[in-house]
């Protein structure tokens, strides 16, 4: 295995682009040393992108902020900024791992790693987060919906890697939440979660929502037959319920040792319910 | 596979050292520096025995690569006593009995000490989520979290 400290978005490119056999992108490394460690890979190359220029900077943006794809989920949470514009993906980001792990993971990776159980997508698919990828063709936007393909798959080429994520300006009232089901109560993988982000007229009634699962499929998923059954209304319990039968019909999940089929459909609407309530709390209380 | 050479900080003191590319800051620690105070426990980012700082933010030296170490400042459990002295935290996990076989223990320090520096008055809940990432196998967890409830209430004192 070589080691490379890239120095620039170009250097980086060039770096894995040129290699024929696996290569890996080294942020937090989080995922890619546990992988490393076990076998599961067996890297020709690694990249260090953490020196280039602008990889741990949170900058504003668009009214949005961009987030460098080497920033820590502890960097994050310590963002008042960010918090204060989207907290359901600063505390989907914050469930992952240990106070250690908080201190080294990034949002980018965990996307990257694409794990349909992992905590930050959600929460991102359903703030409409966008990745700028990096790669020999030069720059380009991609929803973070469509990074992951299938479990420990994407959609980046050769030679491609996140250089930052870029979350949207909002407009007033609006907020979002996540919530993911374990048993227990910390350093656990998600069962099954719920990302929504929503948007209140100056009345109460909802005037966008995007809803996404996680756990429940091969990638995170978009809902849009949930969000719709919010929109227009004033979120009373007749739309929660479509909501949640929306998210149940959905969600494919598989049985597995952390939940069946059955638990996991019910608890998708659950969890995308409760997930509402507190997003549009926070939408209000934003006013 | 060549080695590589790593100028790093390590509780204060310049250090250099040749690791292998997919070497861990742990191994090189423990294996090139001598500092076997961070221990091993699990090698997965699960168990944090082998916690230690990196320019200041708690980490598992398990997931990092010994290379990454170059430039950067690593704080040890090895940096906490000054000379004989004891830091708080260290007479407080001998005063409430807060460990019993010692493979956590520091791993547990260096990161209480982080959050205490982080937060000098953590609530009993916000402890207990701190260390969430650190396991012990021994004590059950409460005369940990007592003895850094009480290095706090004392630091916070002096």
């Amino acid at each position: 295995m070589r080691f490379e400290v890239a120095t620039s978005v170009a250097d980086a490119v060039r770096l894995l682009a040129a290699e024929p056999g696996t290569a890996r992108v080294l942020a937090g490394g989080t995922d890619v040393l546990v992988q490393l460690r076990s076998g599961m890979v067996e890297p020709a190359l690694v990249v260090d992108i953490k020196r280039i220029a602008g990889m741990r900077d949170i900058v504003a943006e668009a009214g949005g902020f961009r987030i460098g794809a080497a920033v820590s989920g502890a960097e994050l949470g310590e963002h008042a900024g960010v918090r204060a514009m989207w907290p359901g993906v600063v505390e989907a980001m914050e469930l992952i791992g240990s106070t250690q792990v908080q201190g080294r993971a990034t949002l980018a990776g965990n996307l990257c790693n694409a794990s349909p159980a992992a905590d930050s997508v959600p929460a991102m698919v359903a703030a409409e987060a966008v990745a700028r990828v990096a790669g020999p063709d030069g720059e380009r936007d991609v929803p973070v919906a469509a990074i992951p393909s299938g479990p420990g798959r994407t959609t980046l080429a050769r030679g491609e890697f996140i250089t930052s994520i870029f979350l949207p300006a909002r407009p007033a009232r609006s907020s979002d939440a996540y919530l993911r089901f374990i048993p227990r109560t910390e350093m656990d993988i998600a069962v099954c979660s719920a990302g929504v982000s929503l948007t209140l007229g100056a009345d109460g009634t909802c005037t966008a929502a995007r809803v996404a699962l996680g756990a429940v499929a091969p990638t995170v998923v978009l809902v849009p037959e949930a969000g719709a059954a919010l929109v227009g209304t004033t979120l009373g319990t007749e739309a929660l319920d479509a909501l949640a039968a929306a998210c149940a019909a959905a969600a494919k999940p598989i049985d597995d040792k952390r939940g069946t089929v059955a638990f996991r459909k019910k608890v998708a609407g659950v969890l995308a319910r409760r997930a509402t309530i507190i997003a549009a709390e926070r939408a209000r209380a934003e006013a | 596979m060549s080695r590589i050479h790593v100028n790093t900080t390590v509780n204060g003191d310049a250090v250099d050292f040749l690791c292998e590319p997919d070497e861990t800051l742990l191994d090189a620690l423990r294996n090139r520096l001598g500092l076997t105070g961070s221990k091993e426990g699990c090698g997965t980012g699960d168990c944090g025995a082998c916690s230690v700082t990196l320019d200041g933010r708690l980490v598992c030296s398990c997931l990092v690569l010994a290379a990454e170490a170059e430039g950067r400042a690593v704080g040890t459990i090895e940096g906490m006593a000054e000379g004989e002295a004891l830091h708080p935290l260290q007479q407080k996990f001998i005063e409430h009995a807060a460990l019993q076989c010692g493979v956590c223990t520091p791993g547990i320090l260096v990161a209480a000490k982080a959050l205490l520096e982080k937060n000098p008055d953590p609530t009993e809940t916000e402890v207990r989520y701190w260390l969430a990432g650190n396991l012990c196998r021994c004590t059950g967890y409460d005369k940990i979290i007592r003895a850094v409830m009480d290095t706090a209430a004392d630091l916070r004192r002096a």
